[in-house]
């Protein structure tokens, strides 16, 4: 399967990431930069975390009017798979691939710590060897994770299964605890937790299941992890 | 032609958590005032210099930009724009 890693200026996961698909789970990746075409017909597209033109402004928002964001959208709306983690959730909020907001955490300060989600919807390309329920212990590091989206909206997203996970306590004032949703397909999957800090059991230290994050994500593509 | 300023205020959509506003009020403004202020909002304001024909064109001008390249998110926040005078 071949995957791309979009480098943004200020991108900071983008090498733990490529690391991850690449050298763990065997996908062909190759990085882009932002300012280039996606081109070659990815399998899937990764958006990785970071601070994208430091965030000003707002996280994501001027990422999102980068040149490969057409590409992107072309690609998303074409059925393949995009995941979107941590600065890449917010860049695909704020070019309105995801619905919602990010915003600076209940507590204004930045979070770096472990914490545990839940899988609410495990028919994405990214949950699918995935159950509804499961716990995921997985780290997060942000300072504007704050999910917002006002009621009627979410309880259209709640209707058409778009919350993807749910943070298993209150870690920043998330609306409906939400820490991942995906558009109304399912092939765009944005989280604020970073699996790709949780794939290997050499820094999951209760080999935890986020490793199938990327497992479901070849299962998508017909390869056995 | 001349040159206009303009303000642009981004601010919550009423009803959004502010927790920098409400700790502003709760831990400063309330401890050391006893006065009758009640909410406190926090916002950002970008200030334009921009050329134009006339101070509300200046202004509608602005208005477009921050719609078109989504400088306020609409599911979370609303901006005024305001003109204030010509760039000395």
């Amino acid at each position: 399967m071949k995957a791309v890693v979009v480098v943004f200026p200020g991108s900071n996961c983008d090498r733990d990431t490529y690391h991850v698909l690449q050298d763990v789970y065997g996908f062909e990746t190759r990085y882009v930069w932002h300012k280039d075409r996606l081109s070659g017909d990815p399998d899937a597209v990764i958006l990785p975390g970071g601070f994208s033109y430091g965030d000003r402004l707002r996280a994501g928002v001027i990422a999102a009017h980068s040149p490969v964001i057409d590409d992107i959208r072309g690609a998303a709306g074409s059925g393949v798979p995009v995941l979107g983690v941590c600065n890449g959730f917010q860049i695909l909020v704020e070019a309105g691939l995801l619905p919602g907001a990010l915003l600076h955490n209940e507590s204004l300060n930045f979070m770096c710590r472990w914490t545990g989600i839940i899988v609410e919807n495990a028919s994405t390309p990214f949950t699918s060897k995935l159950r509804q329920g499961q716990e995921i212990p997985i780290p997060v590091a942000n300072g504007q994770g704050r999910y917002h989206i006002d009621d009627e909206h979410l309880a259209e997203m709640e209707r058409n299964s778009q919350i993807v996970f749910r943070y298993k306590e209150r870690v920043n004032g998330s609306a409906g605890q939400i820490a991942g949703v995906c558009n109304r397909e399912g092939n765009v999957v944005g989280m604020m937790p970073h699996p790709e800090r949780a794939a290997e059991s050499a820094i999951n230290p209760d080999n935890g299941p986020a490793s199938l994050i990327f497992e479901s994500l070849l299962a998508h593509g017909g390869v056995a992890a | 032609m001349s040159r206009y300023v303009v303000r642009v205020v981004i601010a919550n959509k009423p009803g959004m958590r502010d927790p920098e506003g409400e700790t502003i009020l709760s831990d400063l403004v309330l401890r050391s005032a006893k006065s009758g202020i009640s909410h406190i909002g926090t916002a950002k304001m970008l200030i334009f210099h921009i050329e134009s024909e006339s101070e509300q064109a200046a202004a509608d001008q602005v208005r477009r930009i921050c719609d078109d390249l989504r400088i306020y998110n609409p599911a979370v926040s609303q901006i005024s724009v305001d003109p204030a005078g010509t760039v000395d």
